[in-house]
């Protein structure tokens, strides 16, 4: 059990870190500069829950890891975040479908971990929530401009539909290790598509077809992104291992 | 009243230390100097996200990389206030920025600088942000209310940054061979642009006269560079590193520190395009911002449909 309640406690923080680390690539180089800043809100946010999650998962391990080694010393293989989390910014539209593809599925989870039976995911989870909160609905409300905003948004909306909806069965298939936390992570599928029908909907896009879903992050199998991710993220420490910083 | 009346008032109210406020009366060349000045600081705040914004993704912790993303989140809010205050002379941002794109208007040369390694962010913090306070903290008493007043704001989360930047260099100072190596190199690398940013000397400064008169600048750019040199020369000492300059020595008659002199050549050169990074700096800006045009255009267009709709019903 408490092998599994670790690898949780790790996807959930890859999940969280994962998403930051791509978020924070628009710092410096949104479309507006009030946006630049609500992106970069929302990375420190998801950073700040990876952080909570990696002490927990330290703490949990006993062998004198921190979130740093966690973080950064881990290889691709060992990374657990859903493939979604991974995909690159692409241009704006992308990036925010990402966000709310994955805030609705956050927003959810958080909800059913505040209540679960591990205390210490419950209070990070009750935290975090209402983090999860404002990312879903600044997600929502820009599917719902750029949705129905100009031809070119529409567009660019139905592209990044088109790129990213692969990566959304994966969230409510449960690992092995999500297996025993009382999370019945299947049964957050159909409010989760219940919400994406609605702003969709609002949005004036098409809900996606049923098509072919990719799956394997959970399980430390992912995209080539992770690779070129990790290396720049993990660059400091494995430069110049054992430091402070 | 004529011209010159009113210019007699208005000089009366700065020499009484009143604030001229948006709506009243003022010289066009004091209106245009505030555009220049306070859009250049603005435009500073925007591109200086660029060279910090280069190790956000490397930060070596996840402690450091939280902290440098709320300082760049920092400047992206301090170049919105700026803007604002901008606005109040009567210039649109995106005139403003469309100034920048164009080249028309300048920004701080320090960044068009290279951040190369991870040091570079903590002498950033502690010697760009430092020289920045300095100039900073006397346009609090600026005489444009508007501008004196972001600044206030400004100033309180730049003096952190400042000492964020000090204790990451602290942390390097304290580390291994290789991190103390990258804490002098960051040093020797940052040190003489950090004085170049106030700008020519004092007997080569085109704008200052006019600019103290109206008390938009209340010390000089000497007194300003004297005072970072005799503050840092002092904190230097508290890292164990060294400023790269021999000539750097406590004078007891003059009580401050003497320097050595500036390579005004470079100084000039940056100034006119040629530093390391000018052209790839103006790039990412276009580039971001004619990339986001659609984004701004789809938000308009929505804006306008909901107004619409919420007429028609």
């Amino acid at each position: 059990m408490n092998n599994d309640l670790i690898n949780y406690t790790l996807h959930l923080a890859d999940n969280s870190l994962i998403l930051g680390q791509r978020n924070s690539e628009w710092c410096g180089h949104g479309p507006v500069l009030e946006q630049d800043i609500a992106i970069t809100n929302i990375s420190l946010d998801l950073i700040g829950q990876a952080r909570n999650f990696y002490q927990y998962a330290a703490l949990l391990r006993k062998d004198g890891s921190t979130e740093d080694s966690l973080a950064y010393l881990r290889t691709e293989r060992e990374y657990k975040n859903c493939l979604l989390t991974e995909q690159p910014n692409g241009d704006w539209a992308q990036t925010i479908l990402r966000q709310f593809f994955f805030s609705s599925y956050q927003y959810l989870l958080y909800q059913q971990l505040q209540t679960g039976e591990d205390k210490q995911l419950a209070a990070i989870a009750e935290k975090s929530l209402k983090e999860a909160t404002y990312h879903l609905r600044w997600s929502s409300e820009w599917v719902i401009r750029l949705g129905d905003g100009t031809e070119e948004s529409h567009d660019r909306m139905l592209k990044a539909a088109d790129e990213l909806w692969r990566y959304t069965g994966e969230m409510f298939i449960a690992a092995d290790y999500e297996k025993k936390t009382g999370i019945d992570i299947a049964a957050l599928k159909e409010p989760w598509q219940k919400r994406v029908k609605e702003i969709f909907n609002e949005a004036t896009l098409p809900y996606p077809e049923k098509i072919f879903m990719q799956e394997g992050g959970k399980q430390g199998k992912h995209t080539e992104h992770l690779g070129y991710i990790l290396s720049q993220l993990q660059y400091m420490q494995r430069a110049y291992p054992g430091c402070e910083w | 009243m004529s011209v010159q009346e009113l210019e007699k008032i208005f000089q009366v109210k700065i020499d009484a230390e009143i604030k001229i406020e948006p709506k009243d009366w003022m010289p066009d060349a004091y209106r245009k100097t505030n555009i220049r000045q306070i859009s250049q600081h603005a435009h500073s705040e925007i591109v200086g996200m660029l060279p910090e914004g280069n190790w956000i993704s490397r930060a070596p912790s996840l402690k450091r990389k939280a902290i440098l993303l709320a300082k760049v989140q920092d400047e992206a809010g301090h170049g919105l206030y700026l803007y604002s205050a901008c606005e109040t002379l009567g210039i649109s941002r995106e005139e403003t920025i469309n100034d920048l794109h164009s080249g028309r208007a300048k920004y701080s040369s320090i960044f068009n600088y290279p951040t190369l390694t991870w040091a570079d962010i903590g002498a950033i913090g502690w010697l760009v942000d430092g020289a920045a306070i300095m100039n900073q903290v006397m346009l609090t008493r600026t005489s444009y209310g508007p501008y004196a007043r972001a600044m206030v704001r400004i100033c309180k989360e730049e003096s952190f940054h400042q000492r964020q930047g000090f204790e990451s260099l602290l942390v390097l100072s304290k580390g291994t061979k290789e991190q103390k190596e990258l804490c002098q190199d960051a040093i020797n690398r940052w040190w003489w642009p950090a004085l170049m940013m106030f700008g020519p000397k004092d007997t080569e400064s085109t704008n200052s006269d006019q600019s103290m008169k109206w008390k938009i600048k209340r010390k000089s750019n000497d007194e300003l560079r004297q005072n970072f040199v005799d503050m840092i020369a002092e904190q230097v000492k508290i890292l164990g590193m060294k400023l790269p300059d021999d000539k750097l020595i406590w004078n007891e008659e003059r009580r401050h520190y003497d320097f050595g002199e500036i390579d005004w050549n470079e100084f000039w050169n940056v100034v006119k395009g040629n530093g390391p990074c000018n052209k790839q700096r103006l790039d990412a800006r276009k580039k971001a911002w004619e990339e986001g045009e659609w984004v701004r255009e789809a938000a308009t267009a929505y804006a306008e449909k909901r107004r619409a709709r919420s007429k028609a019903a």
